[in-house]
């Protein structure tokens, strides 16, 4: 056998999981696509994001709450290992609203999931004027905002690259432009590339992203995951001007003001269109009024994982096991929780966390 | 002080005022911008905001975009701006304008 | 939004002869161009000018007053001043003209955007006072300005002329720092048989050095290990030649070592490339008509692959006489008989370009700079960082853009792409076709988020 573990699929999750891998002293082979890939981990928004987050199951909200938890400890140690500092920042984040009436019916939902937490969902609601005071940018037909503390954003492709560069310190191996065909196996699992690569191991995770489409039903999974694509904008580099984060708009570690998403149910589809510009760049506007000046730069589309309840699937399969599925939306708050709780799951220690609600179980046999 | 510019002018064409981070410049109306303010001896327009390193016109046409101003609050390329009478400009996202004696 | 039969985007020689012709034929055009003047890089508000510096830029520049003539035409709607930022499926073009968005829509679009200047990475590139060659040349051209004291770097045609119109303007070049050396003039001899059916060009090129050596600029050959010295801002240029180092004195730098396609809008538009080795570029793949991969969408002149003007010329009429007839309006023998002349004048106007481009490679230590120059100028990467980058596993350049920011700021990688390309090859010992390019998405030029949201349908909606 080469390795203990096979990560197929080196974005945000398969890099997570790596690291957490190695640090307990595992060997890991990671076998990542080619640069034209598409890598939800290289074009999302950068929140480490809560609220709103396991409004049906509070199993999740608790998941995401566990990871932005131990977020800061996570950067810091991946900076401190790579001398390259991971940007976050967890001051609280908004939900921005528009109207009373969504603002109550938020409020009363977030109430509900509050009960269902045991009363660990510190939120406040801050009227037009508060909301003034902590954002004097604010646009006056922002109603009022939903202040979780939980909540925060990083820089995820400092993210990115510090997870690369301290795979590969750790040990790691990392093999990129490699796309895995096939995944066999005959007695350790065997691994095949495109271009003939055949690596063998104990354990496979899949962890592909939206390449878990191809590969996962021929590995005992569902994977019923589909892409969603989110456009997503950034301004010119601009003084402080946003204080914290919203859905609709942040202002990154570098300066620019990232704006976004439009969700958009559109297949393989990844390119940004005028009336989707058009459309985040009014509504960040009534949020922001003085961005109407600002230039917008870049602009991309990326396409989200999502499996049909939007949750993640965490999932051994029961036709090889030793293979697991690990897929998510919310690859970059959950990265704490799959480098430092998932391992555990994985190696079935006596920490592993309870996963239960999150297998394919869930998802009838169509 | 007048500052030499390192550029000659071949041309000379009626002048309008317009303000460079708070100085006076006096520029030929409808000429190219960029291209005056050089003659007028601005050597550096912008600092970056990554390092802060001064920076000034590179391509003259409209691709580089180390020309960046702000032109009544508004970046604009300046090699891509004709000079009009009253121009308030400054460099990018000046917090406000600064009157320097240099 | 109004339709029109072809849409043509830069109203440079390609562009202007590409409409010219269109319109002859028939068809509704609309040209847009960001420049407040028809022209291009070459001719340049050639209308304005002509009559003023007609004398120092030489009749290859006031040649471009006939192609504004023809210009004015009542089927050909020329926009100026229009910044194209998105060009969307068959065919929604997004411009910004006088601080608002608007949009037209086309049968057919041919993109007439251009060349670039290639990049030239250099230690002190990026300080004040270090320009391109065709900026030196802008300025004079368009605004009759002259820099003082000057020394150009690099190599090229471009260069030459440069100089000679400098010379010819009363302000020579303190010293020509020149990369290209004897060798590389003998190995661009045997291209000479090419280059004897375009020896109108090696004429000019002779008489420009003539007019160089008579005005005594210092030149010097085989220059390497430039850097351009200041504190602040361009002091001198350092440089070894011929085994002795010089520093030479100036006040602005002018680098130049060749043109390459402007691509972005073809890129945009998801064209297919490749990397031409001649050229050291990428070019968008094309028919003899300057018909891309994409039903509909066309390409001419520099941006479609280094010709120079008169070629630009050619290669838009046969553009536009292939839109007329695939819009039904020229009959296929027809195209064929009117496309006879441009072809044969492209085919000798293209004969010279091996030769040129043997005899003037881009300089060596420009294409693989050492660890410390910086590659992306708005982002301030180092090529270092991008050698680093592709130890991390970074195989193509949107991996390093994403790890490293090159190619993020408002230019877009037009002054990096290449250098990141050509790094990573070097790095991995993949092609540049292998490593391949930014993946270029709208805006292709920057658009505030103010005109962005004026084009909102639930804006427009909510206004009415
Ligand atoms: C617009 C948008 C905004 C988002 N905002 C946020 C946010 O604010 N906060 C948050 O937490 N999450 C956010 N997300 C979600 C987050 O980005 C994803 O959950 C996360 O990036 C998923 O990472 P991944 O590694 O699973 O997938 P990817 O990044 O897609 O990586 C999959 C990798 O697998 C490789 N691969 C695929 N097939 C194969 C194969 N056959 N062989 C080998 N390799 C293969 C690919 O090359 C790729 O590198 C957002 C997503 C989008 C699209
Ligand atoms: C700075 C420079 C100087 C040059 N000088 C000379 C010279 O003196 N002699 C010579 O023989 N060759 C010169 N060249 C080479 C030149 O490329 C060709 O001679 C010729 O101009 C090419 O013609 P074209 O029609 O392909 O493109 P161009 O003449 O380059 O015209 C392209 C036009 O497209 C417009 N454009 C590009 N993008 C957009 C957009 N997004 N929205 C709206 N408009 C857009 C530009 O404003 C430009 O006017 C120069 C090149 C450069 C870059
Ligand atoms: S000088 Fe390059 S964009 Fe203006």
């Amino acid at each position: 056998m080469d390795t203990d573990y096979i990560i197929v699929g080196g974005g945000i999750v398969g890099l997570s999981v790596a690291w957490g891998l190695l640090r307990r002293g595992l060997t890991v082979t990671v076998l990542d696509g080619d640069d034209g890939s598409f890598r939800a981990s290289r074009g999302n928004f950068g929140l480490v994001w809560v609220q709103s987050k396991g409004m049906k199951q509070p199993r999740y909200a608790e998941w995401s709450q566990h990871s932005a938890a131990i977020w800061a400890a996570f950067a810091d140690e991946l900076g401190n290992n790579t001398g390259q500092t991971v940007p976050l920042e967890q001051k609280g984040g908004y939900d921005l609203h528009f109207s009373e009436e969504t603002l109550e019916a938020t409020v009363a939902q977030y109430e509900v999931l509050k009960g269902k937490l045991g009363g660990n969902y510190p939120y406040e609601v801050l009227g037009h004027n508060a909301l003034r005071k902590e954002e004097p940018n604010i646009g006056p037909t922002v109603v009022g905002a939903i202040l979780h503390h939980q909540d925060g954003h990083a820089n995820p492709l400092k993210l990115l690259t510090a997870l690369a560069a301290d795979v590969r310190r750790l040990g790691g191996r990392v093999l990129t432009g490699k796309t895995v065909t096939e995944v066999t196996k005959p007695d350790a699992f065997r691994v095949t590339c495109a271009d003939g690569t055949a690596v063998t191991s104990g354990k496979v995770v899949l962890s592909a992203g939206l390449g878990a489409t191809q590969l996962g039903p021929s590995m005992g999974f569902k994977a019923p995951i589909r892409p969603q694509r989110g456009q997503v904008l950034i301004t010119e580099k601009l003084p402080k001007l946003i204080n914290r984060p919203s859905l609709i708009a942040r202002q990154v570690d570098e300066g620019g003001i990232q704006i976004g998403a439009t969700n958009e149910e559109v297949g393989l589809d990844d390119r940004v269109t005028q009336p989707g510009l058009s459309g985040l760049a009014a509504e960040a506007i009534a949020a922001y009024p003085a961005l109407a000046r600002a230039q917008l730069v870049r602009s991309w589309g990326a396409l989200r994982v999502l499996s049909p309840d939007g949750l993640p699937i965490y999932q051994q399969s029961a036709e090889m096991p030793g293979a697991y599925l690990v897929t998510c939306h919310s690859g970059i708050t959950l990265a704490a929780a799959h480098a430092r709780v998932l391992p555990d799951w994985l190696e079935g220690t006596s920490a592993a966390p309870n996963l239960e609600v999150f297998s394919e179980d869930r998802f009838a046999v169509s | 002080m007048k500052t030499v510019s390192p550029f000659l002018e071949l041309e000379d064409a009626p002048r309008v005022e317009v303000s460079f981070d708070g100085r006076t410049l006096s520029l030929p109306t409808g000429a190219n911008l960029a291209a005056s303010m050089l003659a007028a001896g601005i050597d550096v327009f912008r600092n970056t905001p990554v390092s802060g390193a001064p920076r000034a016109p590179f391509c003259m046409m409209g691709a580089c975009f180390e020309c960046l101003v702000d032109i009544d609050g508004i970046t604009r390329q300046a090699c891509m701006v004709e000079v009009t009478e009253g121009m308030l400009i400054t460099p990018p996202h000046s917090a406000e304008v600064r009157h320097e004696p240099s | 939004m109004s339709r029109r039969d072809l849409v043509i985007i830069g109203a440079g020689p390609a562009g202007m002869a590409a409409a010219a012709q269109a319109a002859d034929l028939g068809l509704s055009v609309t040209v847009l161009d960001e420049q407040p003047h028809a022209g291009g890089q070459i001719y340049r508000d050639v209308d304005r000018i002509a009559p003023i510096r007609g004398g120092i830029l030489g009749p290859d520049f006031t040649h471009g007053t006939t192609l504004t003539a023809a210009m004015r035409h009542d089927a050909i709607v020329h926009l100026t001043g229009a910044v194209v930022w998105a060009i969307e499926d068959q065919f929604r073009i997004s411009y910004t003209r006088g601080g608002r968005g608007a949009q037209i829509e086309a049968d057919r679009i041919l993109l007439a955007t251009g060349a670039l200047e290639r990049p030239m990475p250099l230690p002190g590139w990026t300080l004040p006072g270090v320009m391109t060659a065709g900026a030196g040349q802008i300025l004079l051209k368009q605004s009759g300005i002259l820099a003082r004291n000057a020394v150009l770097v690099g190599s090229g045609p471009l260069l030459y002329l440069i100089a000679a119109q400098m010379v010819r303007a009363g302000t020579p070049p303190v010293a020509m720092v020149e990369t290209q050396s004897r060798g590389d003039v003998m190995r661009a001899a045997p291209h000479m048989g090419g280059a004897l059916r375009g020896w109108r060009y090696l004429a000019k090129g002779l008489k420009m050095l003539a007019e160089i050596t008579r005005a005594r600029v210092p030149r010097y050959t085989d220059a390497t290990g430039i850097a351009i010295e200041g504190d602040g801002k361009a002091e001198a240029v350092r440089f070894t030649s011929k085994g002795r180092s010089h520093r030479i004195a100036c006040d602005t730098v002018f680098l130049h070592h060749g043109v390459v396609p402007n691509t972005q809008a073809a890129r945009s538009l998801e064209v297919s490339h490749r990397w031409d080795a001649a050229q050291h570029c990428f070019v968008p793949l094309a028919d003899e008509w300057g018909q891309t991969d994409k039903d509909g969408l066309f390409i001419a002149g520099d941006g479609a692959g280094i010709g120079g003007a008169k070629a630009a010329e050619c290669a838009g009429k046969l553009a536009a006489l292939e839109v007329a007839h695939q819009a039904g309006r020229l009959p296929l023998a027809e195209r064929d008989r009117f496309a006879a002349a441009p072809r044969a004048k492209l085919e000798s106007e293209l004969a010279a370009r091996p030769f040129l481009d043997a005899a003037y490679p881009p300089c060596a230590e420009a294409l693989l700079p050492d660890d410390k120059t910086l590659i992306c100028r708005c982002e301030e990467v180092t090529a270092g960082d991008i050698r680093g980058y592709a130890k991390l596993g970074c195989i193509g350049p949107n991996q390093t853009k994403a790890f490293g920011r090159a190619g993020m700021g408002p230019c877009q990688g037009r002054y990096c792409g290449l250098s990141v390309t050509v790094l990573l090859a070097d790095a991995t010992g993949q092609t540049a076709d292998e490593t391949g390019y930014y993946r270029i998405r709208p805006p292709i030029k920057p658009v505030t988020l103010g005109e962005l949201a004026a084009m909102d349908d639930n804006t427009l909606d909510a206004a009415e």
